[in-house]
């Protein structure tokens, strides 16, 4: 009986109507979780266009981010279940505190992988798919350490910040939580942007990514650019982690960075990866179309989706939307 | 110790409290009460066994873990009472962690049979590894209760090794639909299922059931803790209540995030989602959910809970009377003097006997013919009994 209900339903739909109604909603919804996306993809991004490494292990990075952040709401004494009703200053306070626990984590996980996992292979002078394949072993490694210590379940959800609606956009909710996710994307990939483009050490990077070997002629120590690179990519995927536990604080969890590990990593390469700009572009745009997508085809193909605009985007341009390459003229 | 344990029996049995049919402390709607002819794992004391063993396999630490646990803990309290009563007849219960995955549970189940001593298996606690692994035990003739997978195409693979100590979903969909008609009196309802064996063979039968009613449907993935699109389907659907068909790891943010955007419609989970954990999971959008469930409330199981509490340093949960119940039938078995699969098979085919939980008495399919389904309510940060669907 089951199987025959099943096969009845439709296997897909295109539900016009639906896309309509929901448009401004699935936006505003949309944008804050791209923004998350974006974050993580400029870690993807920033290695890339320096090693031409795809870090896989990016997105353990990021989740070892989010259970920093659960830890220190857990270590500040809050626990499951409702949220609690704060004093502003308080929940500003928690927060500021728990994004500077979730960036050290990220950013320490970030250096210490490069460290272990990819420097002896560079002194070796190991071909580029061993560092790829490192790289996926390292991934696991992360993940299993955090399932041994924390178990197969996400963690109870802890949140300090309710969303309340602020404002309505075309009769779509906007919260402290949306405009927090999207503003800090923002924010965040600007100053990593500076920082590439405006600093000394952001001059480095860019140099070792355009030729290595010349940027060390010229006095550049390309180590540490790399390691610099590390930290930066680590430090944004630990404040993306906070962010994403003010949005969905149930994403503590050993293998919760997987799917958005690869989300992130599709929106880089569909901006362009090694291209700042791109990743952000990327983020939001894939947010933005997984939403649009679902409420045109039905939950389902969520993930569906986002992969699909990614192979068509790449179908016509090779190299992502904005192009590629940390070092070119384009950035 | 002999002179200790008949203590403890006897104890118990001057503990239970028969007539309290009414004026259970939690103001919650009347649960049975226990059956004073209710099958005991402790048995007249008596029996003599040796080397043989009975298994739980399903999730312990595994996905919606909570749920394995609660059947776990009731099984072992079952086999617990019954070696203490039975000094010449020490049953060990064996634990096989399958995750709860499909993909994990085949594995699991081939180690399970290559054991020779187990002679009978509680599990497998869902549906989706239960029809992954079910023709490995029906092949082995293995015999297995499932304390808690509601799927009903699992009785019909013919599989003679299967029994299951609860009605299935297509009796716990009409009893939703039953429920979201005449208790909560709904007029439009958004049915979410899973992409779980479990998940959308329930939401078949309630949509079914609901007909008109079910006048908006969509789908999640295991695993997924963004909802954005399908809570703002839902948002301007404007439902009376929202119906989802899955566990509680999802429903948890799922609830949550429909209560951050204003949905106002009353949140109705089944078994796989009634689980304090769910409560934990979904934070203020816990507080006006439903439940319905094929497991029985242990209200007024006194000497059940309390026995539970102490042995189990927990609380008793969703479907742990059921396991225990299912364990206490195969312990029997045992007691009988059984010593091989073959022989346990057959003795838990024709038994028949009054359980905590229900009557148990299989038909050929491996269906019970008394499935009661209850549903249950969330009051001041707990689940409490809501009172009997049907």
């Amino acid at each position: 009986m089951t199987p025959f209900l099943a096969q009845a339903q439709p296997w897909i739909s295109f539900d016009v109507k639906g896309l309509a109604e929901q448009f401004w909603n699935n936006t505003v919804d949309g944008l804050a979780l791209g923004g998350i996306y974006a974050l993580v993809a400029l870690g993807y991004t920033l290695v890339y266009g320096v090693l031409k490494l795809i870090n896989f292990a990016h997105s353990e990075v990021f989740v070892v981010g989010a259970f920093a952040t659960w830890l220190t709401f857990y270590g500040l004494g809050f626990r499951a279940g409702a949220t609690p009703d704060l004093p502003i200053a308080e929940i500003i306070l928690f927060l500021v505190v728990a994004a500077l626990a979730a960036m050290a984590a990220s950013g320490g996980t970030a250096v210490l992988l490069e460290r272990v996992a990819y420097r002896p292979l560079r002194k070796r002078n190991a071909p580029r798919l061993v560092f790829l394949i490192t790289a996926i072993g390292a991934s696991f490694a992360i993940q299993q350490t955090l399932r041994l210590f924390f178990g197969l379940n996400q963690q109870p959800q802890i949140r300090l910040l309710q969303p309340e609606p602020l404002f309505r956009i075309f009769g779509a909710p906007v919260t402290n939580v949306h405009i927090i996710l999207i503003v800090a994307a923002v924010l965040l990939w600007y100053v990593a942007d500076y920082f590439v483009n405006r600093t000394r050490l952001g001059r480095g990077i860019r140099a070792v990514a355009q030729d290595p070997d010349t940027a060390t002629l010229m006095g550049v120590n390309k180590e540490r650019v790399i390691v610099i690179t590390f930290l930066v990519g680590g430090l944004l995927a630990g404040a993306a982690a906070l962010f994403y536990m003010m949005r969905i604080p149930q994403g503590a969890i050993y293998n919760g960075g997987f799917l958005l590990g690869i989300k992130a990593f599709t929106a880089a390469v569909l901006g362009g990866i090694g291209n700042l700009r791109g990743a952000l572009l990327g983020g939001f745009l894939l947010g933005l179309v997984e939403n649009y997508g679902q409420s045109l085809f039905g939950g389902e193909w969520k993930d569906i989706v986002a992969f699909v605009v990614l192979i068509v985007v790449l179908m016509f341009r090779p190299t992502g939307i904005l192009g590629e390459s940390l070092g070119k003229a384009r950035v | 110790m002999l002179a200790a344990a008949a203590t403890l029996a006897l104890g118990a049995c001057a503990a239970r409290d028969q007539g309290s049919s009414s004026g259970n402390t939690t103001g919650s709607a009347a649960a049975p009460s226990q059956a004073a002819d209710a099958a005991n794992p402790r048995g007249d004391g008596k029996a003599v066994c040796s080397g043989v063993s009975i298994a739980y396999a399903g999730t312990i630490n595994g996905a919606s873990a909570a749920l394995g646990q609660n059947i776990l803990r009731g099984a072992d309290l079952a086999v617990k009472q019954h070696n203490e009563a039975n000094p010449n007849c020490q049953v060990t219960l064996k634990q096989f962690e399958t995750e709860g995955k499909p993909d994990k549970a085949p594995g699991v189940v081939t180690q399970v049979i290559s054991e020779a001593d187990i002679i009978g298996v509680v599990g497998l606690p869902f549906s989706g590894e239960s029809k992954a692994a079910g023709n490995l035990f029906n092949q082995a003739g293995l015999v297995t209760i499932t304390p808690s997978a509601t799927n009903p195409a699992l009785a019909n693979n013919g599989w003679k090794t299967f029994f299951r100590g609860m009605g299935n979903d297509a009796v716990q969909g009409p009893a939703a639909a039953k429920f979201l008609n005449e208790t909560l009196k709904v007029n439009k309802v958004c049915v979410i299922e899973d992409d779980s064996e479990y998940g959308t063979g329930l939401a078949a039968t309630l949509t079914q059931a609901l007909g008109s009613k079910a006048s908006c449907t969509d789908k999640v993935k295991t695993g997924q803790t963004d909802f954005s699109a399908v809570v703002n389907k839902i948002s301007t659907e404007n439902p009376d209540a929202v119906f989802y068909s899955g566990y509680y790891p999802e429903a948890g943010p799922f609830a949550q995030q429909l209560n951050d955007k204003g949905v106002t419609a009353k949140f109705v989970g089944p078994d796989g989602v009634k689980d304090p954990e769910f409560l934990k999971g979904a934070g203020a959008g816990a507080n006006s959910a439903y439940f319905t469930c094929p497991c029985v409330p242990e209200d007024n199981f006194r000497d059940f809970t309390a026995a539970f509490k102490q042995v189990e340093g927990a609380d008793p949960g969703t479907y742990s009377p059921e396991g225990y119940d299912v364990t206490t039938i195969l312990l029997k078995g045992i007691d009988s003097g059984i010593k091989d699969r073959a022989a346990l098979l057959n003795y838990v085919k024709n038994y028949d006997g009054q359980g905590l939980t229900k009557k148990f008495k299989w038909n050929d399919k491996g269906e019970l013919s008394d499935t009661p389904v209850w549903s249950y309510r969330v009051e001041n940060g707990r689940i409490v009994n809501n009172g009997q669907i049907s």
